[in-house]
């Protein structure tokens, strides 16, 4: 990388030593933990925050964008969980099982613990100070990456969620992650979750992050295996500076799909790094982002294809009002052994206003030969003839502008197969266009 | 499978093994002390008698370039380049000549072995001149020089000028100053600050408000010395209403050591000008295991600087060891139009990082970018472009399409495009597809009665079409040949 060597730290970067410095005596974890987490605070302190000039932060130049770096959140109190409890409301109605985090730390007495047979949940601080098999086997492990961002959670990870889905169980609701803040003092908050889905398991995870101002920096380490099946779903609603990183490695002949909404946010940054590590698995990556304002959302995907035979997808769309920013990387490895590989990737962008920005940056890099892969990237604004027939027809402008946009935006959440989550999604981008003024 | 096969044998005859250009010409030269400092940089302004300003403009461009750093973005991999362990310029010895005959004969051969006529009585009184056909008035650049500029005075009648560099420093200084770094900065990257520091000749084109060039414009670059790097500087002008149609053509001998070719060439548009550039690149690629060749670092850039002006870039690359270059187009003039139409061949360990960029600045601006990449062996070839509309591009359009097609399981194909739209009337349409050739494509062809290569040959040649035909009628031809992945009539 093009990193300098850099003598000086900005206010952030020396917050977060400074944090560091002073947490890292209670962080959860010892022994080969607080060895992972003083190499990966060393890693991130050589390269300093992402910034413009490393490629993959190219348009989000966190560096800039933070400008200082909030105190760890300390452990919610009775009222900070009393301000948390409406979270996650985006899917009301969808029968799930709810697991609150608030402050980034486990609530258990907030959560839904009825037991299931096959499905194991616990919160991934006590699990690594207690070193838990499970954990000690994937953390830290699912995918090599050198991420500044993914270091900086690792170095300081608190709590999260440890959830394993036993061999062959097909869980009976889908898990609901839901992310709130309580504090009312802007903090920092590093969550660090990890799913493991067993062979032939079947499991549909959500995870919803809603607070205010705040900075985030939250993983999730999924490992799906062989002949089994993660939907994963990631909505992000939140005020706060949100950085967060998924690790997906895939088996064999196994099925992920991951759908990722945003929507009402302020800096998102949404970074996925999701490997076909065995062969024939199927793969849809797909997303939605709605801005306006002043937001600026990224999502960047890196798809490995490491093994034969497999099919990816990757679809994002997104709509972009006011000064809005949007930021679409999606890079496409197709490794040399990982022939028969078919893998599309299509980003779209609707601009609704002169000063949003979109920027789009897909990438293709393949060493087999015998592979179909493809990708497709607009920008644009809604078709006038399109609003001119709308019009014509009696309907007035605004709203012949929210059914074309809907439109756009439904062809892609309309792929989701779970029926209740697709429509909450639904429902949730015809709020935000009923608040377009 | 007998098609691929078939294709890959194709593709082999423009493997390294097979360049044909690869002799040297053995005649005396002059060269400038190995190295470089200051003092080289003075002792080629000396040699090129240049006023002072210029001199002062190369020593900034040479103290700015101390400062700089080179790249390391591009996904290319090479041996650090020793920048004091090359020559800066190597002239023939025979020089300033009153007309061709004194110009060293072992040059013309070199040019007659490379199918580049010189001769324009020769060229005139061919035997066979089919009637209206076109004729290429040329600029031989030989290492560091220009030996020959013909149809010189024909051109000048109809007002345009074209004559080397060095000759239009002498002669049109007030023009040079105008226009030279206004469109590739003196700043602007590490290659083209050496460039600015170091260069030596290449073609200066100026066409009148309102001519056509009467014909096409072609310089011919080549490497002859070792360890010379070669350093030519290319400006073409179009002012308002003109259009001119530029060649240009280069290769060099077969060495084991890897040759520095850091050029940089400006086209400004003005008013409803038009430039058309293109470009067949056949330096030498270094042998199979990727020992020599040339590294191709090169900086083009256009800028359509006047309302309704177009700036078409075509190129076909089939040589270097290393390709690092990017013709640009800032469609600066309202309604103004860029195109970038590519064809990269990579075999052997060649590694191509190309592409290009589309700055849309003025309203009403449209682009096109069509680039078709064919790796075999053991290279990679990467399309790298750029897409942008700032805020007051209104209605400013791209589309772009990349494709790639692999032959074998060595090599790589990589695309990274960017595309940037900073306001909501740009219209930004993307397509890249890789893939081997389709079976279903081949079964079709054979089942209606062609053989597997017949077949293969369609569909290789329906794969870059689209570019080829953008070529002028000279180039194509020539290009054909070059690249004979067995196109339309290769086969047989």
């Amino acid at each position: 990388m093009n990193a300098e060597v850099r003598a000086i730290k900005t206010p952030a970067e020396q917050g977060l030593a400074d944090s560091f410095a002073g947490a890292r005596g209670r962080l959860p974890g010892k022994g080969a933990v607080a060895a992972l987490r003083e190499d990966a605070f060393k890693r991130f302190d050589a390269s300093g925050l992402p910034h413009r000039r490393v490629e993959q932060w190219k348009y989000t130049d966190l560096r800039a964008l933070m400008r200082e770096s909030y105190p760890l959140a300390a452990l919610p109190d009775a009222a900070a969980k009393l301000r948390a409890k409406n979270a996650g409301n985006v899917l009301t109605g969808v029968d799930c099982r709810r697991l609150v985090f608030v402050d980034g730390a486990f609530a258990p007495e907030l959560s839904d613990l009825v037991p299931e047979a096959g499905l194991a949940i616990g919160s991934m601080a006590d699990a690594l100070a207690k070193g838990d098999p499970l954990v000690a086997a994937h953390v830290g492990k699912t995918i090599a990456t050198d991420d500044a961002a993914l270091a900086l959670n690792t170095a300081l990870m608190g709590d999260g969620a440890a959830i394993r889905i036993a061999a062959g169980v097909t869980l009976k609701r889908p898990v609901h992650l839901v992310f709130a803040s309580g504090s009312d003092k802007p903090s920092s908050a590093f969550i660090r979750s990890l799913i493991v889905v067993e062979k032939g398991a079947k499991a549909t995870v959500i995870e919803s992050h809603d607070s205010g101002v705040a900075q985030v920096n939250t993983a999730l380490e999924l490992a799906v295996g062989d002949e089994a099946q993660a939907d994963y779903f990631k909505i992000t609603q939140t005020r706060a500076l949100h950085v967060s990183s998924l690790l997906a490695s895939i088996g064999s002949r196994a099925v992920f799909n991951s759908f990722a909404f945003t929507s009402d946010a302020h800096i998102v940054r949404n970074q996925s790094f999701i490997r076909f590590a065995g062969e024939d698995s199927k793969g849809a990556i797909r997303g939605v982002n709605l801005l306006r304002g002043k937001e600026h959302v990224d999502n960047t995907l890196l798809i490995e294809h490491a093994a034969g035979g497999c099919d990816s997808r990757e679809q994002f769309k997104s709509v972009l009002d006011g000064q809005s920013h949007n930021v679409f990387q999606g890079k496409i490895v197709v490794q040399p052994q990982a022939q028969k590989t078919n893998a599309k990737m299509m980003t779209r962008a609707l601009l609704l206003s002169d000063e949003a920005e979109a920027d789009n940056k897909p990438e293709l890099e393949i060493f087999a030969d015998d592979v179909i892969c493809g990708h497709g990237a607009t920008a644009g604004a809604l078709d006038p003839g399109l609003k001119f027939y709308l019009m014509s027809r009696g309907i007035h402008e605004k709203e012949a502008e929210a059914l074309l946009i809907q439109a756009f935006i439904d062809e892609t959440i309309e792929e989701i197969a779970h029926e209740g989550i697709r429509d909450a999604l639904k429902f949730a981008a015809l709020r935000w266009l009923g608040s377009r003024s | 499978m007998p098609a691929a096969q078939e294709t890959v044998e194709q593709v082999r005859r423009i493997d390294v093994d097979q360049y044909k250009y690869g002799f040297v010409t053995d005649i005396e030269s002059e060269k400038a002390p190995i190295g470089l400092s200051e003092d080289t940089v003075r002792f080629i302004s000396a040699k090129k008698n240049e006023p002072k300003w210029m001199l002062e403009w190369r020593l900034e461009a040479y103290r700015r370039w101390l400062t700089m750093r080179e790249p390391t973005w591009a996904r290319v991999d090479y041996p650090k380049i020793d920048y004091q362990n090359a020559y800066y310029f190597s002239a023939p010895k025979k020089n300033a000549l009153a007309s061709l005959d004194e110009v060293d004969p072992e040059i013309l051969l070199t040019y007659e072995k490379l199918g580049i006529p010189l001769r324009e009585q020769e060229i005139l009184a061919g035997v066979v001149r089919p009637e209206g056909e076109r004729r290429i008035a040329v600029d031989a650049v030989f290492d560091s020089v220009s030996v020959a500029t013909t149809f010189k005075e024909e051109l000048k009648r109809a007002g345009v000028i074209f004559m080397p560099m060095s000759e239009a420093l002498q002669e049109h200084p007030e023009l040079v100053k105008k226009y030279l770094g206004s469109v590739v900065p003196v700043t602007d990257n590490f290659f083209a600050t050496l460039n600015s520091a170091v260069f030596s000749d290449g073609s200066f084109v100026y066409v009148p408000p309102g001519v056509r060039c009467p014909m096409e414009l072609s310089t011919y670059f080549r490497i002859n010395e070792a360890n010379t790097g070669q350093f030519e500087r290319t400006l073409i002008i179009a002012d308002k209403g003109a259009y001119v149609s530029y060649l240009e053509g280069c290769t060099a001998p077969m060495r084991d050591e890897n040759q520095l070719h850091a050029a940089v060439v400006e086209l400004v548009t003005h008013d409803d000008a038009e430039i058309k550039y293109s470009t067949v690149q056949n330096w030498y690629p270094g042998d199979a295991d990727g020992k020599g060749g040339i590294f191709n670092f090169v900086t083009k850039r256009g800028d359509c600087r006047g309302a309704r002006s177009k700036i078409s870039w075509t190129q076909v690359e089939t040589g270097s060891a290393i390709t690092w270059k990017y013709p640009s187009c800032i469609l600066r003039g309202d309604n103004s139009r860029g195109e970038f139409y590519s064809i990269a061949i990579s075999n052997g360990r060649q590694q191509v990082d190309s592409g290009t960029k589309m700055i849309h600045l003025g309203k009403n601006t449209t682009s096109r970018i069509i680039s078709k990449g064919i790796s075999a062996g053991k290279s990679n070839n990467t399309y790298r472009g750029l897409v942008t509309a700032h805020r007051k591009a209104t209605n400013a359009r791209n589309f772009t399409n990349c494709d790639s097609l692999l032959i074998g399981n060595q090599c790589g194909a990589h695309t990274v495009p960017y595309i940037e739209a900073k306001n909501s009337s740009a219209v930004f349409e993307h397509e890249a597809s890789t893939s081997k050739i389709s079976e279903d494509m081949l079964f079709y062809c054979r089942q209606r009665g062609m053989s597997a290569e017949e077949a293969t040959a369609l569909v290789v040649n329906g794969f870059v079409k689209d570019v080829l035909q953008q070529l002028p009628m000279e180039f194509a031809v020539e290009a054909q040949k070059l690249i004979s992945i067995s196109l339309e009539g290769s086969v047989g």
